[in-house]
């Protein structure tokens, strides 16, 4: 670890290998070695790179880091709770650096759904069958360098016709006494006609430090399958997150995937992509992307219609104050043959400050005649006459602007189906909107 | 209750009221009357606290206090309201919980606990039957997709809700028909009482057979121009606001 070396020079000569990374049988192995390759040939994207634009990612490498997949943490009562949604009955997997931690979480049992260590589960089938397999993966240097060197995370299979009486919760704590490169990994597969919720949430438990979190998730859904997938990124400041999400749909499954950005990691990347590989799907894209500060979101997303028949829909709503800055990227590819698609995309922004900035771009490619697509693109400042109604009834200028907020929030919000996370997003914005407020 | 002096405001640097002079007792009913653009609702505004207005000169005493150093919030808690000319559409924000947000603030700003749900539910039903609100509305988001009337009565609604000292409406009885401006009336009349004061801004006479005001002022060029009682707005309706105009410019020129 030295800063005087680029972070692509780090990688590729001055941390343990592949080689290195103990798995059951090494039956990983040769995908991560085949990924660190990709990697090396890949390289780090810049800002001349299209997708990376808006993102100077290389600012956000320059510190030294360690691979601090290989440090134990351990976590405190009181710190798990600070990551926790409050009202939420749930199955819960408690993460350290990406590694499960079993003696702290609740696990389903009974065996038609199970959750394991990537590690552990490194050579069963399904594994081998899907892991670092997504087609949108391919060209990602970040995820290449995640499967060449990822530290560990979860494998969940639902069996055929599975389903959970409660959400399983996966908690993630990232703690680092040093500068920390930590990647989690995971993957998720239903079976036929299966149906899970899963919520994703992240804490940060050292502010001294940085943690630079590079994540991926793979998600397969059988024939028929259904997944609610819920991601709530609320870490602390001195964070920056990539994280990859890249799902394949089956013919007649359903994906509704939200993704939550909240205050305040410095830097949070998303790239979402959901290849549509059988016909009659239905794909939900929700964001909601709350920043301050100096903060910077991103959210690309793809969803690539192969197939015909098939839905998708997508909705991001951001809010930015102080220097905020957001970029928001949708793409749309409809294939030749992937007739009769219905997909829609709209991405709505409320800019709160005078500084804080979003950059949008929908990107659709559709090279099928018979299709409905559509795309839009706001941006507003706060009514302010909104803003006088409210208060003109007495109602404070925090409160007031809380629930102006909720209100442009409403749509994405209203479509959490788990009342205890509905009320935990409430909070969020209500501590959000007094942040404002008070600074 | 209300004591206006003096009262001069600009908006983006342009005099709209010059010189407002008025005195609000307690039970009172004020019509305050005047063509377009004379600076009616530019008074209801600055009354209360809208923030692109600024007050160059005078005083507004409400119950005591000086009202122009208070939050537009704090007027209301303080018992003012004004029933807006053009009432907001605030999509996503839900007519009840906004309702019960304004009034359970209000409360606070009083030291009272907030307001239980069943009590909550048992006022609004009293109340949206007392001024003939659509139920239906109450769930909807606050003003969206309403009528003209509809905006109008929710306005009323909200009055009858929060039960201010003061109410200002301004221009409620325009877009109404007929029916629905006798229901808002009668409403009216029934929230009157000795220690609630109304300034009932109109632009006609016909509301004033409803609603019988007390006094009855012209606004004319940001000044009151003419104090009557109720048969100067019947002399108004038959002859119009040009006599006066002149009678100004007159008085102006000498
Ligand atoms: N924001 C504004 N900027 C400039 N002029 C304004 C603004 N608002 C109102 N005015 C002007 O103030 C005057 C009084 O308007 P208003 O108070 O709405 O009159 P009324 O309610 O009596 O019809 C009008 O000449 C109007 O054009
Ligand atoms: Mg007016």
């Amino acid at each position: 670890m030295t800063s005087d070396k680029s972070f692509y020079e780090f990688i590729s000569n001055g941390v343990p290998g592949p080689e290195q990374k103990v798995d059951a049988d090494n039956a990983i192995l040769p995908a991560r070695k085949l990924a660190f390759g990709r990697f090396k040939e890949l390289g780090l994207p810049t800002v001349k790179t299209e997708e990376w634009r808006y993102t100077n990612i290389q600012r956000y490498l320059k510190d030294a880091f360690t691979l601090a997949q290989e440090e134990q943490g351990t976590v405190t009562a009181e710190q798990l709770k600070s990551a926790g949604i409050p009202q939420l009955d749930s199955y819960r997997a408690v993460l350290v650096n990406g590694r499960l931690q079993a003696d702290i979480s609740t696990l389903p049992t009974g065996g038609k759904i199970t959750v394991s260590k990537v590690s552990d589960a490194a050579g069963n089938p399904q594994l081998q069958a899907w892991f670092d397999k997504h087609p949108h993966l391919q060209s990602q240097p970040f995820a290449a360098l995640n499967a060449a060197l990822f530290a560990d995370g979860l494998f969940i299979e639902a069996g055929v016709n599975a389903s959970l009486d409660k959400p399983l919760h996966i908690i993630h704590v990232y703690t680092a006494s040093a500068n920390a490169f930590i990647q989690p990994r995971h993957l998720i597969v239903l079976h036929k006609s299966a149906t899970l919720e899963v919520i994703e949430s992240a804490v940060g438990i050292n502010d001294n430090a940085i943690a630079f979190v590079n994540g991926v998730t793979e998600v397969v859904l059988e024939e028929n399958a259904e997944l609610w997938h819920y991601n709530i990124q609320s870490t602390v400041k001195n964070s920056r997150h990539i994280y990859h999400t890249s799902t394949t749909q089956k013919a007649d499954s359903r994906y509704h995937h939200f993704n939550f950005t909240l205050p305040s990691a410095e830097l949070t990347r998303n790239n979402l992509s959901v290849a549509l590989t059988g016909s009659n799907t239905e794909t939900n894209l929700h964001g909601l992307y709350l920043a301050t500060g100096t903060q910077h979101v991103d959210n690309h997303t793809f969803v690539d219609h192969l197939v015909p028949n098939c839905n998708s829909n997508e909705l991001y709503k951001g809010v930015l104050l102080d220097d905020a800055n957001g970029v928001f990227t949708g793409k749309i590819h409809v294939h030749q043959d992937a007739q009769k698609t219905n997909a829609f995309q709209q991405n709505n922004n409320l800019l709160m400050s005078e500084k804080a900035n979003i950059n949008s771009q929908p990107q659709l490619e559709i090279y099928a005649d018979d299709v409905k697509c559509s795309h839009g693109f706001t941006v507003g400042r706060f009514s302010e006459e909104s803003l006088f109604y409210l208060r003109s009834r007495g109602i404070g200028e925090e409160a007031a602007k809380s629930l102006l907020v909720n209100a442009f929030a409403f749509d994405i919000t209203d479509q959490v189906h788990i009342p205890a996370l509905q009320d935990f997003l409430a909070e969020k914005i209500r501590q959000y909107v007094a942040g404002a407020i008070n600074n | 209750m209300l004591t206006i002096k003096n009262l001069h405001a600009e908006v983006d640097g342009k005099q709209i009221l010059k010189g407002i002079n008025l005195e609000i007792k307690k039970g009172e009913m004020h019509a305050i009357m005047g063509p377009n653009g004379s600076g009616k609702s530019s008074l209801s505004s600055v009354l209360a606290g809208r923030e692109n207005y600024t007050v160059t000169q005078g005083e507004v005493i409400f119950e005591g206090k000086n009202l122009l150093d208070m939050s537009p919030e704090d007027r209301a808690r303080e018992g003012l309201f004004m029933a807006f000319q053009y009432p907001v559409e605030i999509p996503g924000v839900s007519n009840l919980h906004f309702l019960k947000t304004a009034l359970n603030e209000i409360r606070a700003y009083h030291s009272l606990p907030a307001m239980e749900s069943k009590e909550f539910l048992k006022l609004t039903k009293e109340k949206q039957q007392l001024v003939d609100f659509n139920a239906n509305l109450m769930n909807r988001s606050l003003n969206e997709g309403f009528s003209g009337g509809e905006k109008k009565r929710n306005e009323v609604f909200q009055l009858a809700m929060l039960d201010p000292k003061l109410a200002i409406l301004d221009e409620t009885d325009s877009g109404l028909d007929i029916d629905a401006l006798r229901i808002v009336a009668a409403g009216v009349n029934k929230l009157r009482s000795a220690d609630k004061a109304f300034m009932v801004i109109t632009h006609y006479q016909r509301l004033l057979e409803y609603i019988v005001p007390d006094f009855v002022h012209v606004l004319y060029n940001g000044q009151i121009v003419k104090t009557g009682t109720k048969e100067l707005a019947l002399e108004l309706e038959e002859k119009g606001y040009d006599w006066l105009k002149e009678e100004v410019h007159q008085k102006e020129s000498v």
